[in-house]
């Protein structure tokens, strides 16, 4: 099946492209809305314009959408850049990588609906550990480029999701009830190398910004 | 056992219509065994002691045309439950009305009367573009737009529209412990 992925370039739309890919279908394109809001309901914003190198490294054509992100301009938005999807790449069906939200996945079923498309949702309502170390077998490699939750802080910036980092989020699920997989908008992530990547990206330069329990880092890679 | 019939049509779904129920299956340690409805056999079905239907993606709606394919349900006594596709086929083998309604996203329903442990009201998430009414299910909830559990009036056959594998998870394990 044709598919479009809804992609931001962290570790569950990459995840779920993996899937889609791994169980038969075609990427056709992948489809990145790029939100002005910082807090938007819908996108993840940090890094989103590296996902332009992930797109080249993956060969995969990318289609990129501004959005104000206010809350249902942004859905038409989405829905305007889906529509080109399929009239440009003749998709039959969006991939997202919604886990645990029944707003964004709600959205993207009615758009869908509309467009009669059919929608693929690979990781919903996953265990989070059980994603974590799907995602460690599968061989990627990500880091953490965006923390918004107490206790975490500047020092989980560029971490890298592996044992160790499950070890440590492990403890904190267990303190401070924090989701593992960081899908409460804990922390956020991007993905520097995975079995549909052509070669590691690299961190060529970083920026930190912050204070207290919300951190960003937004990286330049090549 | 619990028989465990999925109705996707396309692979690919198995992720998000499947898998949810597996997995809270695996967590309360109830065993289930898989069976798609196009594969099932008569043995599969009389060693089951329960039986749950899947639901599928608001586009697959093949399994709308197979309805004579799930005729044995008719001859049976155990304990069935049907999630949204599933609760349209126990509605269709039985005689009932197939009616369009998109409903998508989380929803509150009133349940009338006790049904597998609920009662009251509570937020569900919905996923349809159909529902079913049978004469012969009562109506225990309903949203403001159709019906959303329901039970055979003689069998323990129960349907829900809603997805209890995405919210109110604990209906599948008192399902599984009727």
């Amino acid at each position: 099946m044709k598919c479009g992925v809804l992609f931001s370039g962290g570790k569950d739309s990459t995840f779920a492209a993996f899937l889609a890919k791994k169980y038969g279908n075609e990427i056709s394109c992948l489809i990145t809305v790029v939100s002005k809001n910082p807090d938007s309901y819908m996108f993840h914003t940090p890094s989103i314009l590296k996902v332009k190198k992930q797109a080249e490294v993956m060969k995969i054509p990318l289609l990129i959408q501004k959005t104000k992100g206010e809350k249902e301009e942004e859905l038409k938005d989405l829905e305007f850049v889906i529509k080109e999807a399929k009239r440009k790449f003749k998709i039959e069906a969006i991939v997202t990588g919604s886990v645990e939200s029944a707003y964004q996945a709600s959205r993207v079923q009615k758009i869908c609906d509309n467009l009669d498309l059919d929608c693929f949702n690979p990781l919903w309502q996953k265990d989070q550990f059980e994603l974590l170390n799907d995602l460690i077998t599968s061989k990627f490699r990500i880091i953490v480029t965006g923390v918004f939750a107490y206790p975490l802080n500047e020092s989980w910036l560029g971490r890298e999701i592996n044992e160790i980092f499950i070890r440590d989020v492990t403890k904190l699920v267990e303190i401070y009830k924090i989701n593992p997989a960081g899908e409460g908008g804990e922390f956020e992530t991007f993905v520097l190398d995975c079995p549909l990547f052509s070669r590691t990206l690299k961190i060529k330069d970083k920026q930190i910004q912050g204070k207290n329990h919300s951190w960003r880092m937004e990286i330049e890679v090549t | 056992m619990i028989l465990l019939i999925q109705i996707c049509n396309k692979k690919f779904h198995y992720f998000e219509f499947i898998k949810p129920i597996e997995d809270v299956l695996k967590r309360n340690k109830i065993k289930f065994e898989l069976i798609h409805y196009k594969k099932i056999t008569r043995e599969q079905i009389q060693k089951a002691e329960k039986i749950i239907i899947s639901g599928t993606s608001l586009k697959d709606n093949e399994f709308l045309k197979d309805i004579n394919e799930f005729i044995w349900i008719k001859e049976l006594n155990k304990p069935i439950l049907g999630i949204c596709g599933g609760m349209h086929i126990l509605g269709l083998v039985f005689d009932g009305e197939l009616k369009k309604q998109q409903e998508i996203g989380l929803t509150k329903i009133d349940i009338k009367d006790e049904f597998l442990g609920y009662k009251d009201s509570i937020e569900v998430y919905e996923l349809h573009n159909f529902y079913t009414i049978s004469k012969q299910f009562n109506i225990y909830a309903e949203s403001k737009n159709c019906p959303q559990a329901v039970k055979h009036r003689k069998n323990p056959f129960y349907g829900v529209l809603f997805h209890p594998e995405v919210r109110n998870k604990d209906l599948l394990v008192n399902f599984a412990y009727i």
